[in-house]
């Protein structure tokens, strides 16, 4: 069995989201070091704020103002600080109370150490230097000694507009992953075959049916396939379209012409790009061989071999 | 509601910290044919199929597709897939069968978490405003959880490596475990969990089959009747929420009548030490029950598939003869979020 191949496969997209009155009013507020919560029909002061109350599901609007302090309600060591986290030093993951909120919002805690740590501890919003309006405004919390003010006397929080010049209306949210891609035993075989220039399907061993790139298994039958079989590489255009657009980084002039094609032996169509005609004059039944270039580990594209079309009947079943 | 639904077959993989030469339908076929067999039925018997998967654990989109070649897809067939772990595709199933439009169902899940980095890609179901842009990965929301529940004094670091112990203990049985044996407690992943706190990540798939009425009787000597079945889910907000308590899973079970009478096992998904301690006072499970003997999700934890591995593993004890009324439960999303509990009983002796 040849060795099952392994690449590098970074996932990463820019989660575009628009928010609305109430979360639109918290992060925009964050840009302005204001912290807003929400207020529910039974009085409870929601930090972060939502749209709807999660106890009765009625939408709610009325924001009001907390203080940038609060109480650590509970916390995790964080020793090894991962990609993207909110500080790359030893930190606190924390669910923090802020003064005049009945709910907590969840964030990072500079301290030196776990031994600085405790749930009851009182901390206070350190501000990020360059605020857009996101939850990472708020760079971290950290530690907050207010014994020389009266602790206890928490004022109601009193009640805010949410409104702000230029507010934020959307956020960005980037994400990245990084994984370590492997296609498995079939299509590892699959790709190394071709790399020497051969196709290789697999056939089914109770439908008989060869399957070109193999996947491990006949979805007709359920079965999983293991038995190679070199097919090609001549082979028949079963149907086609004509590409009139332009694909970015792609650099084949168009308009060209992508197919369907039967390697014989194959069970079943791959498809590819035909080159070496005019692409108005690829017909069903034309016979076509791959083209390699120099490094590929795939055909390039297939080109007509010069035999005369293929019948109809030999290849009406792989439509 | 009047139609009675079982749990006839229930087949699993080994779990395998990678399976990287396997795709993951290679991984997931070997464990189709099982359930299978173990019913002598067909893929063309089956009245429905549905399983349960997540496109981020391997990095692609429509995943799920792929892996339907392993049940045999063509001629066309009777199928749905749910984001979420298996066991919600065990719930859409019985409901299917419920409504009388099928007699027979196969429901499968799989996860492979070796591609990716899992502690970070299960930052992704979090809110996205909020809470993702801060990437709090799925042990340190664990850990909240768990000094949550030591400060309100429902447990502390020996009971938790307890529980980490008796679960990979009992392991040993269970030639599928990942983990088992005697684990050593390690250092803190993130305080107060350590190591031997939380599951291990790895590869693995399952599959169920599910029958009615007289079709259960016939596919299988003792059937796991479900008795009910039932799902929850709380506040997505973590700071809204009582991390030392599971109202969600408490009401599940209430309306899937756990509470009618009293159960002998409990298979409970609980990925996390402390999360053993939150669900068994929210289940109010006393120590003559058994929990997890088949190790649990500390000793296996393959995700999307170790929710249906817990109705899979009571519904097995309840076919095997040794036991006669179990509780399933499976949980999904940080924290125990979302929580379902399955009733199985066997007929009576
Ligand atoms: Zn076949």
């Amino acid at each position: 069995m040849p060795e099952v191949l392994k690449a590098p496969l970074t996932v990463e997209f820019p989660f575009t989201r628009s928010l609305g009155p109430v979360q639109s009013a918290f992060l925009t507020g964050l840009r302005e070091r204001v912290v807003l919560g929400v207020r529910t029909g039974d009085g409870r002061t929601l930090v972060p704020p939502v749209e709807y109350d999660p106890v009765t599901a009625e939408e709610i609007r009325d924001l009001v103002e907390v203080a940038p302090t609060g109480t650590v309600t509970t916390w995790a060591w964080n020793h090894a600080p991962r990609r993207d986290q909110p500080l790359n030093t030893p930190f606190a993951w924390v669910l923090v109370r802020l003064d005049g909120a009945d709910t907590a919002l969840l964030h990072a805690l500079d301290a030196p150490g776990p031994d600085a740590v405790h749930t009851g501890m009182r901390v206070r919003v350190r501000w990020a230097e360059e605020r857009s309006g996101a939850i990472t405004d708020i760079a971290c919390f950290e530690p907050y000694d207010d014994s020389g003010q009266d602790a206890g006397d928490i004022s109601e929080p009193s009640a805010h507009s949410g409104e702000f010049a230029d507010p934020i209306t959307g956020i960005v949210a980037r994400a990245r992953l990084d994984y370590t891609y492997s296609p498995g035993r079939a299509q590892s075989a699959y790709l190394a075959a071709l790399a020497e220039h051969r196709n290789v399907g697999e056939r089914c061993p109770s439908c008989r049916k060869v399957y070109v790139p193999p996947r491990g298994a006949c979805p007709t039958c359920g079965l999983a396939t293991s038995e190679q079989v070199e097919v090609g590489p001549r082979g028949t255009v079963t149907t086609f379209c004509i590409v009139n657009i332009k694909a970015k980084n792609l650099d084949i002039e168009v308009p060209y012409v992508y197919a369907h094609i039967a390697l014989d032996g194959a069970g079943l169509a791959l498809h590819a790009r035909i080159g070496g005609i005019p692409y108005d004059q690829v017909r069903m039944g034309l016979r076509v061989e791959p083209v390699w270039t120099a490094e590929s580990r795939f055909p390039d594209h297939y080109r007509p071999t010069g035999e005369p079309d293929a019948d109809y009947d030999t290849y009406r079943e792989l439509l | 509601m009047n139609r009675e639904i079982a749990v006839v077959a229930f087949a699993q993989t080994d779990h395998r910290r990678t399976s990287e030469e396997l795709s993951e339908v290679e991984m997931l076929m070997p464990v189709l044919h099982e359930v299978l067999a173990q019913t002598g039925l067909k893929t063309a018997d089956i009245g429905f199929t549905c399983s349960g998967s997540s496109d981020y654990l391997a990095g692609r989109a429509f995943s799920f597709t792929l892996a339907l070649d392993g049940v045999g897809a063509w001629p066309p067939i009777s199928e749905s897939h749910v984001e979420m772990d298996g066991a919600w595709a065990l719930y859409e199933a019985w409901t299917k069968l419920l409504t009388g439009d099928a007699d027979t169902a196969l429901v499968y899940s799989y996860g492979k978490s070796s591609p990716g980095p899992l502690r970070d890609v299960l930052t992704r179901q979090l809110d996205p405003y909020y809470v993702a842009p801060l990437w709090p990965d799925s042990v340190a929301l664990a850990a909240l959880q768990a000094q949550a529940l030591i400060d309100a004094g429902d447990t502390d670091e020996p009971a938790l490596a307890a529980v980490a112990a008796r679960s990979r203990a009992d392991a040993t049985a269970n030639s599928h475990a990942q983990l088992s044996g005697s684990v050593p407690h390690g250092d803190y992943l993130v305080r107060p969990l350590r190591t031997g706190d939380c599951p291990p990540i790895g590869d693995g798939a399952a599959a169920v089959i599910l029958a009615a009425g007289e079709r259960a009787r016939e596919l299988c000597d003792r059937p796991a009747w479900i008795r009910g079945l039932d799902h929850r889910i709380e506040a997505h907000g973590l700071g809204v929420r009582d991390l030392t308590d599971s109202p969600s899973t408490r009401l599940a079970a209430e309306k899937a009548g756990a509470f009618e009478r009293p159960v002998d096992t409990a298979e409970l998904h609980a990925p996390f030490t402390a999360q053993e301690v939150v669900l068994r006072k929210a289940l109010s499970l006393d120590d003559g029950v058994r929990v997890n003997p088949s190790g649990g999700a500390l000793a296996a934890n393959p995700v999307m598939a170790a929710g249906l591995i817990r109705i899979g593993e009571a519904a097995a004890g309840i076919h095997r003869g040794e036991s006669d009324r179990a509780l399933a439960h499976a949980t999904s999303g940080p924290c125990l979020q979302q929580n379902l509990v399955a009733v199985l009983e066997g007929d009576p002796r």
